[in-house]
């Protein structure tokens, strides 16, 4: 009987116990999930159904008009314009669209996992199983994170196919903040921080649906915060001076003038360029135009402006990423969502561990 | 062996104590019976036992210095939380499927052969089945584990009278004829009456009255375990809480 008054350790209650295999423990999750799993493939399948079809139709389109020659004639530039006129507002669309699918997968498939357990209650079922609740959690997760990301890492490769035309004549830019995340490694990226959101959002809130909108809060939030604040300073900035700078894939962050070493603020620039706009108006619209006609001297007055500062000491400059950094983006934003998603994972199961009922 | 064992055990939710300074020992091969008026802390200390709350004070040990929550400990003991949980939409099968997949040791021809005596049909989802049928399923999964340790936590509360007599009679046959040791809480005292042999009663968060029922019932003078139950409660009223 010394044995009972001996303090109780956990490594030595557990020797020679084998843990339960993980296959038994997929079984599980697939058996109270593939409903989950079946939507995620509904969703994603109807969608790829409907960007192969319309896909195929905007690459025939495309065939004729990448086939024009010489390109740079008149009626070859005129195809282009029209073949991005008649498909390139859909594709924005869907693009938009599309944008939203990581955030939904990671709610609806995410934060019901742990949350629909706890308010059920049978969370006290599962996690007095001799599974143990940490590989419980483990079991549940990882496999589901690792399908919804393979699954729309795929769908993602087709979307790039689609999206093609559009690069290949030069109307979008690789790094425009509404293509970025959805190509490349991002998409699947942001599906998986998405889960990984909803799971440690659904074992803290405890219930389904309120878990589900937090997510869809927090995951909206941080897509937006990337796209706006963060993603632009993954890499120094490229600075590009006066207007012939910077390329037409680049990214544009921002621009700004100076004149002799100071930099004019917007709004001083802005009454400087009003000022002169004015004054060449004036000095080269005849008197009798009439009123329609008057839009037909302000480009040619624009570029006087611009000519005129640029003959005054003023300097135009450009902050740009350029379109190569495309992949190098790629990786620094699905590398530091995959370690996010890591560490919620991660601290989802511990605080799985130390959770008291 | 002692199946439960508590020195100075205390659990505290924010600034209240659900238990404290609770101190006793449960020896092996008994039905206990662990009575009290609800918010007593039953449910509190079953918790505890079964690993899936932590103390705020002092230690608790199951199955012999076994540490809740544990491998060894999740293996021996079955815990049957209050209202049964199950996944309402798996269907019975599914159920037993479930539970041999996260254990060690499910005995499926056991439950299965329960199940069919009890006209339990393996196809019907567990939140279709009637309050008795679920809690009979809940009994019989914890059964099939073969634990050494059976928790019941308000198991019959829910149950009307016939379905709670025959819930008693499975675990009063599981307990004589394969050894297992029960502990189980209710407020409900006239079911505990045939099948209890240890008794501990709990108020306000603390053990009042622990011990076998034979030698209580001797030592107080009282004739039934309700009696002895209630009048304790009656005299001791600055202790409990009404």
């Amino acid at each position: 009987m010394t044995a009972m008054t001996m303090p109780a350790r956990p490594e030595e209650d557990n020797a020679g116990l084998r843990p339960v295999p993980w296959r038994r423990m997929v079984w599980v999750t697939w058996r109270q999930h593939r409903f989950a799993l079946g939507g995620v493939g509904v969703l994603l399948g109807g969608l790829a159904l409907y960007l192969w079809l319309t896909g195929l139709q905007m690459h025939h389109a495309y065939a004729a008009v990448a086939a024009c020659h010489p390109a740079s004639s008149y009626a070859c530039q005129n195809q282009t314009i029209n073949f991005d006129a008649t498909y390139g507002q859909t594709a924005q669309t869907v693009g938009t669209l599309l944008m939203a699918v990581p955030i939904l997968i990671g709610a609806f498939a995410g934060a019901p996992v742990l949350a629909r357990e706890l308010e059920t209650g049978t969370f006290r079922y599962a996690w007095t199983l001799g599974v143990g609740r940490q590989r419980w959690t483990l079991a549940k997760l990882v496999p589901l994170a690792v399908t919804v990301t393979v699954a729309t890492g795929l769908f993602s490769l087709l979307f790039s196919w689609y999206q093609q035309p559009f690069f290949t004549d030069g109307s979008s830019i690789p790094l425009e903040p509404s293509l970025f995340g959805l190509r490349g490694v991002a998409y699947a990226a942001w599906t998986l921080a998405g889960f990984a959101i909803g799971a440690l959002a659904g074992l803290l809130i405890r219930r389904v649906v309120p878990a589900i909108a937090a997510t869809l809060a927090v995951s909206t939030g941080l897509v937006f915060a990337t796209g706006l604040y963060l993603r632009q300073h993954y890499m120094t900035p490229l600075l590009g001076r006066n207007l012939s700078n910077p390329p037409a894939s680049a990214w544009v962050i921002s621009g700004w003038w100076s004149k002799g070493g100071t930099v004019i603020s917007q709004s001083v620039m802005n009454q400087i360029m009003n000022t002169l706009f004015g004054q060449i108006m004036t000095a080269t619209v005849p008197k009798n135009v009439k009123s329609d006609d008057i839009k037909f001297y302000k480009g040619p007055a624009n570029t006087q402006v611009l000519n005129y500062l640029l003959h005054h000491g003023y300097t135009h400059w450009t902050s740009y990423q350029p379109g190569s950094r495309f992949w190098p983006f790629q990786w620094i934003e699905g590398g530091w969502l995959l370690a996010l998603s890591v560490l919620l994972i991660a601290a989802t199961v511990w605080l799985v561990h130390r959770r008291a009922a | 062996m002692n199946v439960v064992e508590a020195s100075g055990l205390g659990r505290r939710y924010g600034s209240t104590w659900a238990l404290r300074e609770c101190t006793l020992a449960i020896p092996a091969g008994h039905v206990t019976a662990l009575i009290g008026p609800n918010g007593a802390g039953k449910s509190t200390l079953l918790n505890l036992a079964v690993g899936l709350s932590v103390p705020s004070a002092g230690e608790v040990t199951v199955l012999g210095g076994k540490l809740p929550g544990s491998a060894a400990a999740l293996d021996g003991i079955a815990f049957v939380a209050q209202d049964t949980p199950l996944y309402k939409t798996l269907s019975v099968a599914d159920m037993l499927h479930l539970t041999r997949n996260l254990t060690r040791r499910f005995d499926q021809a056991y439950a299965q052969a329960r199940l069919s005596d009890l006209d339990i049909p393996l196809k019907r989802k567990a939140g279709k089945l009637s309050g008795g049928q679920q809690a009979q399923l809940a009994l019989t999964l914890a059964l099939a584990r073969r634990p050494g340790l059976l928790v019941l936590d308000e198991p019959v509360a829910m149950l009307d009278p016939i379905a709670r007599h025959d819930f008693m009679a499975t675990v009063l046959a599981a307990a004589s004829a394969d050894g297992v040791s029960v502990l189980l809480s209710s407020h409900v005292l006239t079911e505990l009456e045939r099948v209890a042999s240890y008794l501990v009663l709990l108020s306000r968060g603390q053990v009042r009255l622990a011990g076998q029922v034979d030698d209580l019932l001797a030592v107080h003078g009282q004739a039934s375990l309700e009696e002895l139950a209630l009048n304790y409660l009656r005299n001791h009223p600055t202790e409990v809480a009404k």
